[in-house]
């Protein structure tokens, strides 16, 4: 039986998507068989972040009013054999579907997949109750900034009423640098405000933009940062302990001496 | 540019600690978030125990939450008319 993991935030913008596509890239690279499920009804954004944006014949929606068995809606990765996703309607809107069918719809998933990770889309209405209805973890993505951590505050207090307790925490753009200077909020500052567990501590990083451009996922990438933290995440969501990455150390002379030589 | 010469100066702490503060304080607030409604449900019964000894002004009386410092506060405002005669 697999396990159903919903990605939620609160506030837009703040890295649910790109965290779900390489969430799901990462377990589906260690082997197991992964599905992704855009819920953002009517924005749907899962599909381009993969590169699968050519390939969807039906939707999430096509699948919940019976157009279309499940099996026609999931679109396979291009590389990974593993990787599957079940696209959102983008004609349609958050009431298309119910908490009851999404129920349903993972417990189908769950006999065929080892892990459902449910992008959810942004605020607290009828779209993010539909994401988190069949969902057994929930992991909050935040970034460091007064508005974000808020409505991560409020999404965490919102889950917990919906019985997902103990979500796990990203932080996603983190700047070491700015955090040195005392001009970001840390680590710690975001973890003792939220009171919950950090799954892990994603750095800025231009490469995201980069792969994202290219329909790619980041942790594939064996050289940037964001990577190496990203498959840090995929690790411990399936039970490894990992320490969080040392972003201090990596502004030594060989990085600065190979960046100035434009190796990386 | 002041920005930039008081933090050369090292007097500025960084803007982190006006981040913090101001999102405790805004928790603070969304955490005790209390609808109107429980609010009016309070104030009434809050009469009902106060006028069983006094004799209050019922439009006058308001009643907040007052989030100021690291605690939340219930603060009432009930002006009283007058005394009622002991039994």
């Amino acid at each position: 039986m697999g396990e159903v993991i919903v990605i939620t935030s609160g506030k837009g913008g703040v890295g649910k998507t790109t965290t779900t596509a390489n969430i799901g890239t990462g377990l589906a690279a260690m082997g197991y068989k992964v599905v992704l499920v855009d819920t953002d009804i009517g924005l749907r954004n899962l599909d381009v972040v993969l590169g699968l944006e050519n390939r969807i014949v039906y939707d999430l929606v096509d699948v919940t009013s019976g157009n279309c068995r499940l099996r026609q809606a999931l679109i396979k990765d291009k590389k990974l054999d593993g990787l599957h996703l079940l696209p959102a309607a983008q004609t349609k809107d958050k009431t298309a579907i119910n908490p009851e069918q999404m129920r349903q719809l993972c417990a189908d998933l769950k006999k065929e997949f080892d892990y459902i990770i449910i992008d959810c889309p942004a605020g607290i209405e009828q779209g993010f109750r539909n994401a988190i209805a069949g969902a057994e973890k929930a992991v909050v993505v935040t970034t460091p900034e007064v508005s974000a951590v808020r409505d991560a505050d409020r999404i965490i207090g919102l889950l917990e009423a919906a019985d997902l307790r103990e979500p796990k925490l990203i932080i996603n753009r983190i700047r070491p640098k700015m955090v040195r200077q005392g001009d970001m909020m840390s680590i710690d500052d975001i973890i003792d405000i939220l009171a919950v567990d950090l799954l892990g501590v994603i750095p800025e990083d231009e490469m995201i933009v980069i792969m994202t451009n290219r329909g790619e996922s980041v942790v594939l990438d064996q050289n940037s940062r964001s990577g190496q933290a990203y498959r840090n995440i995929v690790r411990r969501l399936t039970g490894e302990e990992v320490p969080v990455m040392n972003f201090d150390e990596n502004e030594g002379f060989f990085k600065k001496l190979k960046k100035m030589i434009g190796i990386k | 540019m002041l920005e930039f010469l008081s933090r050369l100066f090292g007097r500025d702490s960084g803007s982190k600690n006006v981040a913090k503060e101001r999102l405790r304080l805004v928790l603070v607030h969304d955490r005790s978030s209390v609808s109107p409604q429980l609010l009016e449900t309070l104030k009434a019964e809050m009469i009902q125990v106060i006028s069983n000894y006094m004799d209050v002004d019922e439009q006058g009386l308001e009643v907040n939450l007052d989030s100021s410092g690291n605690s939340v506060a219930l603060v009432a405002s009930i002006p009283v008319r007058g005394m009622k005669r002991k039994p």
